[in-house]
């Protein structure tokens, strides 16, 4: 009958519909559905996180293992708390260093992780104590021009005397 | 001279009026398409056979547009960015465009000339053949019967097609890309899925694309029930529909750009 | 007794904007009669039967359906009212859209909760009764004229109403549909109880078959009786009427500010 046929042609519509929203949510932003048990969270304190966002990739040797899941302030020590994503597979032992990253000369942030060599492994939950805050490119040209005027200064004031 | 000068203060002033009126017209409308509602989601059929017409007629130009738009938009994008060396995003400029504006919007624009004139033409006809009187003296009220299926299906098939217009724009934007041009597979998927964020890009993509559905619909059905009951009428109202259309999604769309992003 | 009227007009009056179309007209519609409302073309016949429907309100006065008045029916109300009535549009309004036997359906699925195959055998016997059995499949689009308005009745008398309402029923048929269509709307008065208005232009076919007949011309009743009356009435409006003729009280041509030279660009005064 006709009214079947319609039926079919609406189901296959709304069908291909709901698949290229999968499509989307899963190959296109990447909605790969971590659950809690493929995924373990460490801690990271740094002075200063940059243009750190969350989401942004974790890398050790170039591999992503893990994303960032939030940033936080600590209000007591006053240093950015970043929580960390890391994929079950890759553990990291206690000395290793965590480190804020840009990919590019302009690109987007990320954080590096540098393995150590204690046997000891971090256990979920724990922070990770080695780390190095993301470069500013403002704080940096503002030391370099510091240092430079202050030995200036000094220069100038030794050869008057 | 007094009355050149005054003619066309009156006349923007009858507009501005009659704009004013016609928006509290359509509001009631709406609200009576939501208050008989009932019966067609109720008797889903009614529903299932106005998609058909609008939104399974629709895929084929949604789909060959969306293929040519995300191949244009891989062609411009990949001469742009290889000027600054960063070809690589190709893919997450392709996504987020499409994601983001083009596929809400120019979906929504093939939609409303191709599905939503046809939805004015034919509700006006209706009227003006006299079909919807014959139906409300059969104590039938055409709101429920004509109107709202077919507000539900296009508000139910926008989305649906804006998604298939951009999986068709982000394929195109493959081809070029890859395919063509020669960029890496594994780059043009990975910096599209650093780049593109599901709450961001995707869902709110979706809810752009369901805004212009029930704007779209709205006008078309609206358009539609107050024609004109003569042939003359019911071609001005299709034309209407179109522009109008047009107008409010473009406007919708800054809006929603503005809260969202 | 007044619930004897099922119809009545009570000094009913209306205007589209400016222009009065009838003009404080009464008259009264006995209960299971079937009458024929006559007079030229746009005297306001249709308007009348839409006022009957609720379609459009009166400016002034009232019209009561089995004593109710129906302007001041509430929404409900009015369904209630129109799902006992059946109404013959002059143009059919078939839903262009659906076939044949959805048309004559459309009413029973809307109202009833039969099952498909009783709706179906429903259909066969409405479409046999105007002489169109075997044209389910067939879109509205695929009917002449006069096929078109049979099913159109069909469809209007398929819950057998206690009201028909036809606007000129005998329209585009050929004189042997015609007998067939005038002797179906008897026996559905007659069988039914249905009380039956009739908009015509047929005057003869319609005595046959009418039990009372309101002549209607410029918005006011002209003249009224039953069909003996009527044949042997003296009224010159009637004796216009039914032999046709151009001179009469009732003028054939609209009512036109301007004299036909001035339309045409001659200047009365060029002529001397
Ligand atoms: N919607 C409308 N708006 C304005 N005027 C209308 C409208 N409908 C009908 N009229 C006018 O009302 C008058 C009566 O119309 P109506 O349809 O009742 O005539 P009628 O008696 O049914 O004529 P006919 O025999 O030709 O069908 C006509 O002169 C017509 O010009
Ligand atoms: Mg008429």
């Amino acid at each position: 009958m006709k009214r079947s046929t319609i039926d079919l042609w609406v189901g296959l519509f709304v069908a291909i519909g709901i698949a290229a929203v999968v499509f989307l949510s899963l190959k296109v932003a990447n909605l790969t559905p971590q659950s809690a048990d493929q995924t373990y969270t460490l801690y990271a304190d740094f002075d200063n996180i940059g243009g750190l966002k969350v989401k942004a990739p974790i890398k050790e040797a170039g591999v992503v293992v893990g994303r960032v899941a939030a940033i936080q302030l600590d209000t007591k020590t006053y240093r950015a708390r970043v929580t960390l994503n890391l994929e079950k597979q890759y553990t990291f032992s206690r000395d290793a260093s965590a480190e804020i990253l840009t990919a590019g000369l302009l690109g987007e942030q990320y954080i590096g992780l540098l393995q150590g060599g204690d046997p000891d492994e971090l256990k979920p939950g724990e922070h990770i104590t080695l780390t190095s805050s993301a470069l500013v490119l403002e704080q940096l040209i503002g030391k370099f021009m510091t240092s430079f005027t202050g030995s200036n200064n000094k220069s100038s004031a030794s050869g008057a005397q | 001279m007094t009355e050149l000068l005054l003619s066309p203060l009156r006349r923007l002033g009858h507009s501005t009026i009659n704009a004013i009126w016609r928006l509290g017209f359509i509001t009631r409308f709406l609200l009576a398409i939501l208050r008989y509602s009932g019966q067609s989601l109720l008797r889903f059929n009614l529903t299932i056979r106005e998609i058909y017409f609008a939104g399974v007629m629709s895929v084929i130009i949604v789909v060959v547009s969306g293929l040519f738009v995300g191949m244009v938009l891989g062609l411009q994008g990949y001469n742009t960015l290889s000027r600054f060396g960063s070809a690589d995003a190709l893919g997450a400029l392709v996504a987020l465009s499409l994601l983001r504006e083009l596929g809400p919007v120019l979906a929504a624009l093939l939609f409303s000339s191709r599905a939503g004139s046809a939805m004015t033409a034919e509700i006006g006809l209706m009227k003006a053949t006299e079909q919807l009187d014959a139906m409300s003296v059969m104590a039938v009220n055409p709101i429920a019967r004509v109107v709202a299926p077919r507000f539900w299906a296009g508000v139910i098939s926008m989305p649906i097609l804006a998604a298939m217009f951009n999986v068709m724009g982000i394929f195109g934007g493959y081809l070029i890309g890859v395919v063509m041009i020669g960029l890496d597979s594994g780059t043009f998927w990975s910096q599209m899925q650093n780049n593109v964020d599901l709450h961001y890009d995707v869902v709110n993509g979706l809810i752009k694309s369901l805004c212009f559905g029930i704007a779209v619909t709205l006008i078309a059905v609206f358009e539609g029930y107050d024609a004109t009951p003569t042939a003359a009428g019911v071609s001005a109202a299709t034309t209407r529909t179109v522009v109008t259309s047009a107008l409010v999604i473009l406007a919708v769309d800054f809006v929603l750009t503005a809260f969202m992003f | 007794m007044p619930s004897d009227h099922f119809i009545e007009f009570r000094n009913v009056s209306f205007a589209y904007g400016e222009r009065p179309i009838l003009k404080n007209i009464s008259l009264t519609i006995p209960r299971g009669k079937l009458v024929a409302i006559m007079g030229g073309s746009g005297s306001g016949k249709t308007t009348m039967l839409r006022l009957i429907s609720g379609q459009i309100r009166p400016s002034a006065g009232q019209v009561l359906v089995d004593g109710r008045d129906v302007a001041g029916m509430s929404h409900a109300e009015l369904f209630e009212h129109r799902r006992r009535m059946g109404m013959l549009f002059q143009f059919g309004a078939l839903f262009t859209d659906l076939s044949v036997e959805d048309n004559v359906a459309f009413p029973i699925r809307e109202h009833t909760r039969l099952p498909d195959s009783m709706i179906h055998d429903l259909v066969i016997m409405k479409l046999a009764a105007v002489g169109l059995r075997g044209t389910q499949a067939l879109m509205p689009a695929e009917l002449s004229g006069g096929m078109a308005r049979r099913v159109a009745l069909a469809r209007a008398i398929a819950l057998d109403p206690q009201l028909m309402l036809y606007d000129e029923p005998f329209t585009g048929l050929d004189p042997i549909s015609l007998g067939v269509i005038a002797h179906l709307i008897k026996k559905l008065n007659d069988a039914l109880g249905t009380t039956s208005i009739m908009v015509t232009h047929d005057v003869h076919k319609s005595l046959d078959i009418v039990d009372y007949v309101y002549f209607v011309s410029n918005g006011e009743i002209v003249a009224d009786g039953t069909p003996q009356d009527i044949r042997s009435s003296p009224s010159p409006w009637v004796h216009q009427f039914m032999w046709g003729e151009a001179d009469g009280p009732v003028h054939f041509a609209y009512p036109a500010s301007t004299s036909l030279q001035q339309d045409l660009g001659l200047k009365g005064n060029q002529h001397d």
